[in-house]
């Protein structure tokens, strides 16, 4: 889901660091309010960020002979909100941008935008719908970490779309073009991400059993 | 109950990862396809701004990638394993009370 560096016409760049400065604010303000309120919470927000970094660094083999890597936004967003994933994953974003030469500084808003805040959405949403349904908590935290990570991708293809429309087929088209690129590849990808974090959150809360879970892991409850 | 369900789960990732291998292909980056489309649909595209450092060998690279993870998952570790010293010790402060309790 990186935008290389120097791939998106500047005036998207800076539309994308507009749309995306706001969520990375109020992430900051939300973390500062957590960690104030709640010190117990600081571990699993160490946990959350660590997750994304492990995660975003593992380029795995899919059934499409591609590459491609998990995202690892949903554990932190189901757990603490998703305002929180938007600054822990802008610094995986720039460490890679800075010393990975993957994705980039021009790009950073773009990328910021689908994996640090489009996925951790999706993700929440999901997670509280599935609340609501009444389906099993680790059930909810499977649909909302892969379906997460999907939507990241998604994002990314939408993002490439409105940079290079096809000629032919205009944007729909070209946004198809980009989910050929990312979408299949994605889709085992999604699920091994939604698998690791249900294990994620079963060891980080020990014995902590069924949904209290992911409150236990917030600092709610103890 | 947890432990079995990780096993499982655990054993379900490794299988998403080892068919595709075993199915084979070329395994190129999808972020690099991508910018690939673009220079296919538009001829002679060149970015308008490049990486103000590079990782100078694919070796090097691979250091730093196996560093953000190994960072990663060291501070999981980390934290997996506090949580677990610290719900012994709770266990270890109630049991004395909990028999004194008993004996009363």
């Amino acid at each position: 889901m990186h935008i290389m560096e120097g791939y998106l016409p500047a005036a998207h760049c800076a539309g994308w660091f507009a749309v995306s400065a706001p969520f990375v604010i109020a992430g900051a303000i939300r973390i500062r309010k957590i960690v104030a309120e709640r010190p117990q919470a600081r571990m699993t927000l160490a946990a959350s960020g660590a997750f994304t970094f492990v995660l975003s660094a593992l380029k795995m083999p899919s059934v499409t002979g591609s590459c491609s890597h998990p995202t690892g936004t949903g554990l932190g967003a189901v757990v603490f909100g998703p305002s929180v994933m938007a600054v822990l994953g802008v610094i995986v974003l720039l460490f890679q941008a800075l010393l990975l030469a993957h994705g980039g500084l021009t790009t950073l808003g773009a990328n910021t935008f689908s994996m640090a805040i489009v996925g951790p959405w999706v993700s929440y949403g999901l997670w509280r719908l599935g609340g609501k349904a009444g389906l099993p908590a680790a059930v909810s935290v499977f649909l909302a970490a892969s379906l997460g990570d999907l939507a990241t991708y998604m994002t990314t293809s939408v993002q490439l779309a409105l940079a290079y429309p096809d000629p032919v087929s205009g944007y729909v088209g070209a946004a198809l073009k980009f989910c050929g690129v990312f979408a299949i590849t994605q889709i085992p990808l999604a699920i091994a991400e939604g698998l690791l974090t249900v294990v994620v959150i079963d060891a980080l809360a020990g014995k902590t059993s069924g949904a209290d879970k992911v409150g236990f892991l917030a600092g709610e409850t103890r | 109950m947890a432990a079995h369900r990780s096993f499982w789960l655990l054993g379900a990732v490794v299988l998403i990862v080892v068919i595709p291998l075993m199915m084979g292909g070329e395994f190129s980056g999808t972020d690099d396809q991508a910018s690939q489309v673009i220079e296919k649909s538009q001829p002679g595209y060149q970015p308008w701004f490049t990486p103000l450092w590079r990782p100078p060998s694919s070796e090097i690279e691979s250091l730093l990638f196996a560093l953000q993870a190994a960072l990663g998952a060291g501070v999981i570790g980390y934290v997996i394993g506090r949580r677990h010293g610290q719900t012994k010790d709770q266990d270890a402060d109630r049991s004395p009370s909990d028999t004194r309790r008993t004996v009363k």
